[in-house]
């Protein structure tokens, strides 16, 4: 039966997508059925997943290499539920923040951005992942021009050209793999990409577009002024969720299809991490625009992922797991610090942190959310960060890799000087006490998820249990 | 779960819990706040009063949950760790008092002591956690919540001094973390134990030494050890309630505290010895002690005298974990409480003198004895101890620590000890001179109508009570339950074999 849920996964938030663009008037409804019951499907999901094993789903009863085959394994139940959690939060700050007809808009989006995801998360072979890859990049491209002004445009067919060729490069490696292997099919491809004629080759496009897609250092030049210009809730949706997505196939694909071959690989992937993480928050910390701070802030924490991914296949647990939580927890900080720091930009009516008006005054949970997610981002103890972080440095240590070590505590570090910086701009400053006052549930969906990358602090066991040992 | 689990958890939520509501509670909402603020104060002093009068009959109060495979958050009331909660216990619920009438009509107050409970939590959480990990998250958590403190009256100077206060504590954080995260790869455990958990890996020599000063350095920050001091002075634009926090409760005794925790249950003080590193720890501390004294002996500003006073003294906790024996270590430990009611005896005064006559220089203080006879004489017994003049607490601390030296053979310590007594005496009579026999410059301020006594009630009783508490400590060393008393015991029970 737990198979079953599988699709459904997938086309609950699809339909209640396509409703939602039909719909007129009842767009907040079918954001939050939408969303909630993707929840508990995910929900169920994890709750039914045999620890350590796989569930496959074959669509319409075809066997690959025909069919559609859908698998969920411990990652991927993982990631989906991280996901299924945020995503209500996100509707609900979105539900006060659009007028009637761009809720429309951002529902159906919205949650056939969901859809893609979930699609994504699920997809057991390598076409039908370009398919809810380039679903996810052109609803996400959607949703970054959503709020319209001449800047989120620009910004946006930036991430339309970035997204495009991202996708080029990915299908054409995966075109280059089905001529040698004629499957696409990941399992029947595990462990064989090494060996392919042009599997090399093929790695390298894929690689590339992945990283093109995920916005990693030095390919990052699209995401600051795209998701910097997004209305609240799509920042915080492409920020927190999408450019996961393409790190999480790396590393399917790497460890699955190619086995975790190449050394080099691996030192390349940790070297570009490293320098993203270090280059990026200097250029966070050199924000003028809260908003700009906190995009650069995400190229520099997918660093970290990348460092973690890298050392996968080196030494094994410590760092997969370091990988999820570190994922899981960006995930739940950044979408946080998005919708806490667009409330503090939506009072002021701008989001140069320089003329913040004493907004701990006013705003003390959004004040209070920015310091949380700031401390999951620092990686301070109790918070997802930490736990992440400090897998992260225990397989730094094990691979015997000390710059890799310094490089993460220096990052932490970074970190927190850009994080004060925006912290400090909640204090002082004078005080506007006319300014147009926020929806209590603006503040209060910031606030829990910045919340629950604290609680992921203490759900490090739980979600260890859920994920399983290396695909 | 048990009763002896459960209670760690309710010392914890009994400062939590109210910080957290606070937090949500209108600013204006000043009754229902000191009701929470009074009660938790008073829960935990009663809980920490039971667990003493357990702890010293055998029980043993833990929980743990688990964080990460091998990695738990552990609580657990050891003596030692008993030793620190209940001075902060103490100390907190009288600087709660004195800091509701302090700030009385003062903007912020909700956030205020929305932090200044949570401050004080993770101050216990520091004490009780029973791993490296788990003190690694409170420490970390007092840095986090002593900021909004810090940069409490949100000019451009408290920012300043907040930002300053972020740069060292959160290197120190970082220097902490590596350490620990390096212990575990090396020991594959983390948790505290008597006379320590790390001899007997087979860790080469110089990764330890190396560990051991990244821990060290990490806690040292905090602990104000020269030169990572320079946080310190700069805090004094806090509020007093605030400084009496960073001085004597929480922030540079948490630093203090972890020494003690890392020379005696991570490393063992033997073989921290052996391994030679408890001479740098001696050096570092003696010119921390020297240092800290000369600068204060030159500061006009009353807070800036106090606050590079702390510098010096708590040092000599640090000193006394460095000289290897019992009575060493029984001075520095009773040190750890005597310097806390010795600091915010002077500090609550110094708020008074702030608050009452706004006087904030040391040559503004000409005759102040006349006016405010009852804050000058704590004000003078808190000093007096710091000297060391018997019967007064700091004078305990003091001849503990000089037998310790001598029984060790490091002489230079006594020389180092009796040269601050001197340079204390240097800084600290020269005010009670002025302020008990220099005429004043002027005419005080009239008290305002209806007072009944020299400064408000609440600000007077405070300094009152912990200058009673300076003598009593040092009259009454000897009685079961007195710091001392107490000291002893940790000393013998879990820091050397028996």
């Amino acid at each position: 039966m737990t198979d079953a849920l599988l699709p459904l996964l997938v086309l609950w938030p699809l339909a209640t997508a396509l409703l939602a663009l039909l719909a007129m008037r009842t767009s907040a409804i079918l954001l939050a059925l939408g969303t909630l019951g993707n929840l508990a499907l995910a929900a169920a999901l994890a709750i039914r997943l045999p620890a350590g094993q796989d569930v496959s789903h074959n669509v319409g009863s075809w066997d690959a290499p025909l069919g559609i085959a859908l698998r969920a394994d411990g990652l991927s139940t993982f990631l989906i539920l991280i996901t299924a959690l945020a995503s209500p939060l996100l509707a609900l700050h979105a539900s006060a923040a659009y007028e009637r007809p761009e809720l429309r808009y951002f529902a159906g989006l919205f949650l056939l951005f969901m859809a893609a995801l979930n699609g994504l998360f699920l997809a057991g072979d390598l076409f039908n992942l370009y398919v809810t890859l380039e679903l996810l990049g052109l609803s996400a491209v959607a949703l970054a021009a959503l709020s319209g002004g001449p800047l989120a445009l620009a910004a946006s067919l930036r991430y339309l050209l970035a997204t495009l060729t991202g996708s080029m490069a990915y299908l054409l490696g995966v075109a280059l793999l089905y001529r040698a292997a004629g499957s696409l099919d990941m399992l029947q491809l595990a462990g064989r990409g090494p060996d392919l004629p042009g599997g090399a080759v093929a790695f390298s496009l894929i690689t590339a577009g992945l990283l093109l897609k995920g916005a990693v250092f030095p390919l990052h030049f699209w995401l600051p002024p795209a998701h910097a210009n997004a209305t609240p809730p799509v920042s915080a949706a492409l920020s927190a969720l999408a450019v996961k997505a393409p790190l999480y196939l790396l590393l399917r694909l790497w460890m699955v299809v190619y086995d975790g071959a190449w050394p080099l690989v691996s030192d390349v992937l940790l070297t570009v991490g490293a320098a993203g993480v270090l280059w990026c928050s200097v250029l966070a910390i050199q924000q003028q625009r809260a908003k700009l701070l906190v995009a650069y802030s995400t190229v520099a924490q997918l660093g970290y992922l990348l460092m973690a991914l890298a050392l996968v296949p080196v030494v094994g647990a410590a760092a997969y797991a370091g990988f999820a939580l570190l994922l899981a927890s960006h995930l739940l900080a950044k979408a946080g610090l998005f919708l806490a720091v667009g409330n503090l930009a939506r009072r002021a009516g701008h989001d140069n942190m320089k003329d913040f008006e004493s907004v701990v005054r006013h705003m003390p949970l959004s004040a209070a959310a920015i310091a949380l997610a700031g401390v999951s981002l620092m990686g301070l103890p109790p918070s997802g960060g930490f736990n992440g972080k400090w897998l992260l440095l225990q397989a730094a240590l094990e691979a015997g890799k000390g710059w890799v070590v310094a490089v993460v505590l220096a990052g932490g570090l970074l970190a927190a000087v850009y994080v004060f910086k925006l912290i400090e701009h909640t204090f002082g400053g004078r005080d506007r006490p006319d300014a147009e006052s926020l929806p209590r549930r603006s503040e209060w969906a910031a606030f829990a998820l910045a919340g629950g990358a604290i609680m992921m602090g203490f759900a490090g066991y739980p979600a260890l249990r859920l994920l399983g040992g290396v695909p | 779960m048990s009763q002896n689990a459960l209670l760690p958890l309710l010392l914890i939520a009994s400062s939590l819990l109210p910080g957290l509501v606070i937090f949500f509670l209108p600013e204006n909402a000043v009754r229902p706040r000191t009701v929470l603020n009074l009660t938790g104060a008073i829960a935990k002093l009663l809980l920490v009063a039971f667990m003493l009068w357990g702890v010293s009959r055998g029980e043993s109060y833990a929980v743990s949950y688990p964080l990460l495979p091998g990695i738990d958050f552990s609580l657990r009331a050891d003596p030692l760790a008993l030793l620190f909660v209940s001075l902060s216990a103490v100390l907190w619920f009288l600087t709660t008092v004195y800091a509701i009438a302090y700030l009385e009509d003062a903007p912020n107050r909700a956030r205020f002591f929305g932090f200044f409970s949570l401050c004080v939590t993770a101050t216990v959480g520091v004490a009780m956690a029973g791993n490296l990990l788990t003190f690694l998250l409170f420490y970390e958590l007092l840095t986090l919540s002593t900021y909004p403190l810090v940069v409490h009256r949100e000019t451009p100077e408290a920012r300043a001094a907040g930002n300053r206060y972020l740069v060292y504590t959160l290197c120190g954080g970082a220097a902490l973390l590596l350490g620990t995260a390096w212990l575990y790869l090396e020991t594959g455990t983390l948790t505290f134990a008597p006379r320590g958990f790390v001899a007997g890996s087979d860790t080469p020599a110089w990764a330890l030494v190396t560990i051991f000063f990244l821990l060290v350095s990490g806690v040292g920050v905090k602990a104000a050890l020269v030169p990572l001091h320079g946080w310190l002075p700069r805090a004094m634009v806090a509020p007093a309630p605030v400084s009496a926090l960073l001085h004597a409760v929480a922030v540079v005794k948490a630093g203090a505290f972890g020494i003690v925790r890392i020379v005696y249950d991570v490393f063992g003080v033997e073989y921290a010895a052996d391994l030679g590193v408890m001479d740098a720890l001696a050096a570092s501390a003696a010119i921390t002690i020297i240092y800290g004294s000369l600068r204060a002996l030159t500061q006009d500003d009353l807070k800036r005298r106090l606050a590079f006073s702390t510098v010096s003294q708590v040092s000599y906790i640090a000193l006394g974990v460095a000289i290897v024996g019992p009575l060493a270590s029984i001075g520095g430990l009773v040190h750890l409480v005597h310097q806390g009611l010795m600091k915010i005896t002077l500090f609550f005064c110094a708020g008074n003198y702030a608050e009452t006559l706004g006087l904030h220089k040391v040559s503004e203080l000409d005759g102040v004895g006349r006016r405010m006879p009852l804050t000058t004489a704590a004000f003078s017994v808190g000093a007096l101890g710091m000297i060391g003049l018997p019967p007064m607490a700091g004078f305990i601390s003091k001849w503990y620590l000089g037998l310790g030296a001598l029984e060790a053979g490091d002489t230079w310590a006594v020389v180092v000890l009796a040269g601050s007594s001197a340079l204390n005496a240097a800084y600290f009579l020269p005010i009670l001179h002025r302020a008990w026999f220099c005429p004043p410059a002027g005419d005080w301020p009239p008290l305002p109508a209806g007072a009944r006594a020299e400064t408000a009630l609440a600000l007077l009783v405070p300094p009152v009570l912990t200058a009673l508490m300076v003598i009593l400590a040092g009259l009454l060393a000897a009685s079961p339950y007195s710091p001392q008393d107490w000291a002893t015991l940790v000393v013998l029970r879990e820091f050397y074999a028996p």
